[in-house]
C-alpha cells in the first residue's frame, strides 16, 4: 500500500470550493463534502443554493429542533429559507438542473477520469447505489465541481485515466477539488493549478493514477 | 370530471385490486402520502408495482414490504451505496424476490409528465455513457445525441396535499409540491389525501397546484407523524 499525505480535512475542502461561488449564483450543492460548503460563505454571500425537491434559497439546516416534514433539503434535513426563497414541483426543479439554469453544481465523487469522466452513484463491490438526481446534475450544470478525497482508503488514485465504476455522466467535471489538490479538466487532460498547503506538486503527481500537468504558475491553496 | 370526497383513506382506494401499478407522490418526508400507503398495507393489496421517488428513505413505503406487497419499483433512490441501514426493500431486492428499475430523477419526472400529457417519451442527454442507457434507443436532434426515455402511467396515484375544495382543486404547501402534482396527470385514478378539505371557492384560483379536471379522489386525514431518516 502506497502512502500518500494527509493533505486537507474535509472541511477545509469545503472551504477551497466555496471560493469559486460568487454572488449571484444559482448553486446545487450534493450530499458529503458539498452540504459543508454554505458555512463557509460570508453573511450576506448572495448565493442562491437550490434543493433538488423544489426549493431555490436554502439557508442553512434548522436546529431548532421543531421537524416540518415539508420543509427538507434532498438529503431530509430540516432546513431554513433566506428572503426571496421559492417553491416549485419537481418537473421545474429538473427544468432548472438539467436546461442550465444552475451555474453551478457541487458533487461528491467515487472517481473522476481525465477526460471529466464522473462516477459518484455506485459501488459495485458493494452491490449498489441509486442515482437520485446526481446524473441530471452532472450533465445538466453549466459548470461542475467535485469534491473528493484524492485517494481511497486503500490508498488507491481516485482521480484516473478511465473510471472502472459506472458512470454518472460523461466527460462532465471542469474542476476537482481534492484534499490534495486542485485540478482543473482541459482538453489535454488533468492540470494542477493548486496543491494543499504541506503537499507537494511529486506528491500529488504520485496520489493521480493518469498523465497530470502542471500549470506554470501552480501555487500553494489559499484557505 | 370533478372528485368525489371520501370520509377514510380505506374507503378512497375502494376498488383497488391486486396486480395494480401505481405511483406515490412525495420527496423523503414531504408529499407524502402516509395515511393512503397505511390503507394500502391494511388493504392487503398484493403485486403492486410501485412508482416513487424513494422507498426506505423517511416515507412509509417499506410498509409495504412487510408481507410483501410490493413486487417491484420504479424510483430514483432505492438502494444505499454504503451497508448502513439497509430497508426491507434493499433486502427484498437483494434477495431477488423485487424488481428495481432506477432511473435519472429528472428522467422519471419527465417521464411522468410525458405519460400524464400525452406525449410518446422524452429525449435527454442524462443517462448517456451509464447503465441507464443500456437496451436503450438514442435519436439525434440537430446534432446532439440525446437518450430516448418512455413515457410512464400508472392506473392509480396516490398523492398527498395540504388543502382540497369540495371540487378537487388541490393546495400544496412548501416542498410538498414535489412529484404530486405532475404524478396528478398521469393516473387513471388519482386519490389525494389532504390535511383540511374547504367548500369552493375558498382556495384561490392562484393557488390551485392541481386543477380540479385532474382529481378524482378527496380524502381529509391528520398527517402521519414522520420524522428525518
Amino acid at each position: 500500500m502506497t502512502t500518500h499525505p494527509a493533505g486537507l480535512p474535509r472541511e477545509l475542502i469545503a472551504l477551497r470550493v466555496s471560493h469559486e461561488l460568487r454572488r449571484g449564483m444559482v448553486v446545487n450543492l450534493g450530499i458529503g463534502v458539498p452540504t459543508l460548503v454554505p458555512s463557509h460563505l460570508p453573511a450576506d454571500h448572495g448565493v442562491l443554493f437550490q434543493s433538488e425537491n423544489g426549493i431555490l434559497g436554502l439557508a442553512g439546516l434548522d436546529y431548532s429542533g421543531a421537524f416540518d416534514p415539508e420543509h427538507i433539503n434532498a438529503g431530509g434535513q430540516a432546513i431554513t429559507l433566506v428572503s426571496g426563497a421559492s417553491f416549485f414541483d419537481s418537473a421545474t426543479s429538473f427544468a432548472m438542473i438539467r436546461g442550465g439554469h444552475v451555474d453551478v453544481s457541487v458533487l461528491g465523487g467515487l472517481q473522476v477520469a481525465s477526460n471529466g469522466d464522473l462516477a459518484n452513484w455506485m459501488v459495485p463491490e458493494r452491490g449498489g447505489g441509486s442515482m437520485g438526481g446526481a446524473m441530471d446534475l452532472a450533465s445538466g450544470a453549466k459548470r461542475l465541481i467535485v469534491a473528493m478525497d484524492h485517494v481511497t482508503r486503500e490508498g488507491t488514485s481516485r482521480l484516473l485515466a478511465r473510471c472502472t465504476y459506472p458512470l454518472t455522466a460523461q466527460a462532465c467535471t471542469d474542476l476537482v477539488v481534492t484534499n490534495l489538490a486542485v485540478i482543473e479538466i482541459t482538453p489535454d487532460g488533468f492540470l494542477l493549478r493548486e496543491v494543499a498547503p504541506g503537499v507537494t506538486v511529486e506528491q500529488v503527481i504520485a496520489a493521480t493514477d493518469a498523465p497530470l500537468l502542471v500549470a506554470p504558475d501552480v501555487r500553494e491553496m489559499t484557505l | 370530471m370533478v372528485a368525489t370526497v371520501y370520509d377514510t383513506p380505506d374507503a378512497a382506494l375502494e376498488g383497488i385490486g391486486d396486480g395494480v401499478r401505481v405511483m406515490f407522490g412525495g420527496f423523503v418526508t414531504a408529499g407524502t402520502p402516509s395515511n393512503l400507503i397505511r390503507a394500502l398495507r391494511r388493504r392487503g393489496t398484493r403485486g403492486i408495482l410501485g412508482m416513487a421517488n424513494n422507498i426506505g428513505f423517511g416515507d412509509l413505503l417499506d410498509e409495504l414490504c412487510e408481507d410483501g406487497q410490493l413486487a417491484g419499483m420504479i424510483a430514483t433512490f432505492a438502494i444505499r451505496a454504503s451497508s448502513a441501514k439497509k430497508s426491507r426493500f434493499e433486502d427484498q431486492y437483494r434477495r431477488g424476490e423485487v424488481t428495481l428499475e432506477l432511473s435519472p430523477q429528472g428522467t422519471f419526472v419527465e417521464r411522468i409528465r410525458a405519460g400524464g400529457a400525452g406525449l410518446g417519451g422524452v429525449l435527454t442527454r442524462t443517462g448517456l455513457g451509464t447503465p441507464v442507457a443500456e437496451g436503450k434507443r438514442t435519436v439525434e436532434v440537430q446534432g446532439v445525441t440525446y437518450l430516448l426515455e418512455e413515457p410512464l402511467r400508472a392506473d392509480v396515484a396516490l398523492l398527498k396535499a395540504q388543502r382540497a375544495d369540495r371540487l378537487g382543486n388541490i393546495e400544496y404547501r412548501a416542498s410538498g409540491r414535489n412529484f404530486n402534482p405532475i404524478m396528478a396527470m398521469a393516473a387513471d385514478l388519482v386519490i389525494v389525501e389532504v390535511e383540511e378539505i374547504v367548500e369552493v371557492g375558498e382556495i384561490d384560483p392562484e393557488r390551485v397546484g392541481t386543477p380540479a379536471a385532474f382529481v378524482d379522489r378527496i380524502v381529509q386525514c391528520a398527517p402521519v407523524q414522520v420524522f428525518t431518516p
